[in-house]
């Protein structure tokens, strides 16, 4: 899907936000100076060409109580690491898991994925469960906990706005 | 935080529906009025319980570039670096973990090829080299907390 200037305009304008009103889509259209009906439609169509995952909400899961925040890594051979990223996926407190490049002996890890728990213990608890219902005892792993969290916000697409839509 | 606001947050993280009176639809799912249900996000926009109301784009499909970033920065200079790599725009997230590779952060740029520049630029800010780890294939991503 190629982006039109209207739908480049359309990503600007919602990305801090959509506006807290009946009618937040009309409220966007007259921003940009098209139907209410259109910008439905062209939401509609970036999201079922994948542009746009959904119109959700980032949470701060330390405020609801995800204390324990936990990026756990393994270094799978590159002929398995598909089977495993299938295991680890279908774990229900498994919330994110992808396979990135290995970075020298500083970082031989290739899956990474996110468990978030509320206490440490149980986090810890629960991967090692893992591991032995998946028999995944082989596999050389580590567990990152967070410390301190700086920044938290969704990506931001159009980084810089239009000049006519800045407040 | 009550059981509306609880109920509220594991609706909207499923996704507002694109329609004309979207907020209307998730009020009668919740049971509560429109009026008090943007009075709910609102608040807990405010109090940062939730972070961000909107859409959440997948950077890759829309031309962009999102890489998960790690370095290595000596303790006494931590909130330096921190604070010098979370003043790039293009830096969505930041946390420090446990590990020798101590800050983990995401670059999300507008365009792919922007991602290297950016990166360059911050190890040039801090004096710590970046290491760039860009998905290759995703297995997962449901990042939706149960409240």
């Amino acid at each position: 899907m190629v982006l039109t200037e209207t739908d480049r305009q359309l990503v600007a304008v919602i990305q801090d936000g959509l506006p807290l009103t009946a009618h937040p889509y009309a409220v966007i259209g007259e921003q940009l100076g098209i139907s209410e009906a259109d910008v439905i439609v062209r939401l509609s169509e970036l999201q079922s060409a994948g542009l746009i995952k959904r119109m959700g909400v980032v949470v701060n899961h330390r405020a609801l109580g995800y204390r324990a925040n936990a990026m756990v890594v393994w270094d799978v051979p590159d002929t398995d690491v598909e089977r495993v990223g299938e295991l680890l996926a279908g774990e229900s407190c498994i919330t994110l898991c992808y396979q990135r490049p290995r970075r020298g002996s500083e970082w031989p890890y290739n899956l990474f994925c996110m468990i978030h728990g509320r206490e440490h213990g149980g986090v810890l608890r629960r991967l090692e469960q893992i591991i032995q219902y998946h028999a995944l005892e082989h596999i050389t792993h580590d567990v990152l906990f967070s410390g301190r969290s700086f920044k938290q916000r969704g990506a931001r697409y159009v980084m810089i706005l239009p000049e006519k839509f800045r407040g | 935080m009550d059981e509306i606001d609880r109920r509220l947050i594991n609706r909207l993280q499923a996704g507002l529906p694109v329609s004309r009176r979207p907020f209307d639809i998730i009020a009668d799912e919740l049971g509560i009025s429109m009026d008090v249900l943007l009075e709910r996000i609102q608040q807990l926009l405010d109090v940062r319980v939730l972070t961000r109301f909107g859409p959440m784009y997948n950077a890759v499909n829309l031309g962009g570039a999102l890489s998960l970033c790690a370095m290595r920065v000596p303790q006494d200079r931590y909130d330096d670096v921190a604070d010098c790599v979370n003043a790039f725009p293009e830096v969505a997230h930041n946390y420090e973990r446990d590990h020798l590779l101590n800050m983990w952060f995401v670059v999300a740029t507008e365009q792919a090829g922007q991602a290297a520049a950016v990166i360059r630029a911050i190890e040039q800010e801090t004096g710590c080299q970046v290491y760039d780890m860009p998905k290759l294939e995703e297995f997962y991503i449901g990042l939706q907390l149960t409240v």
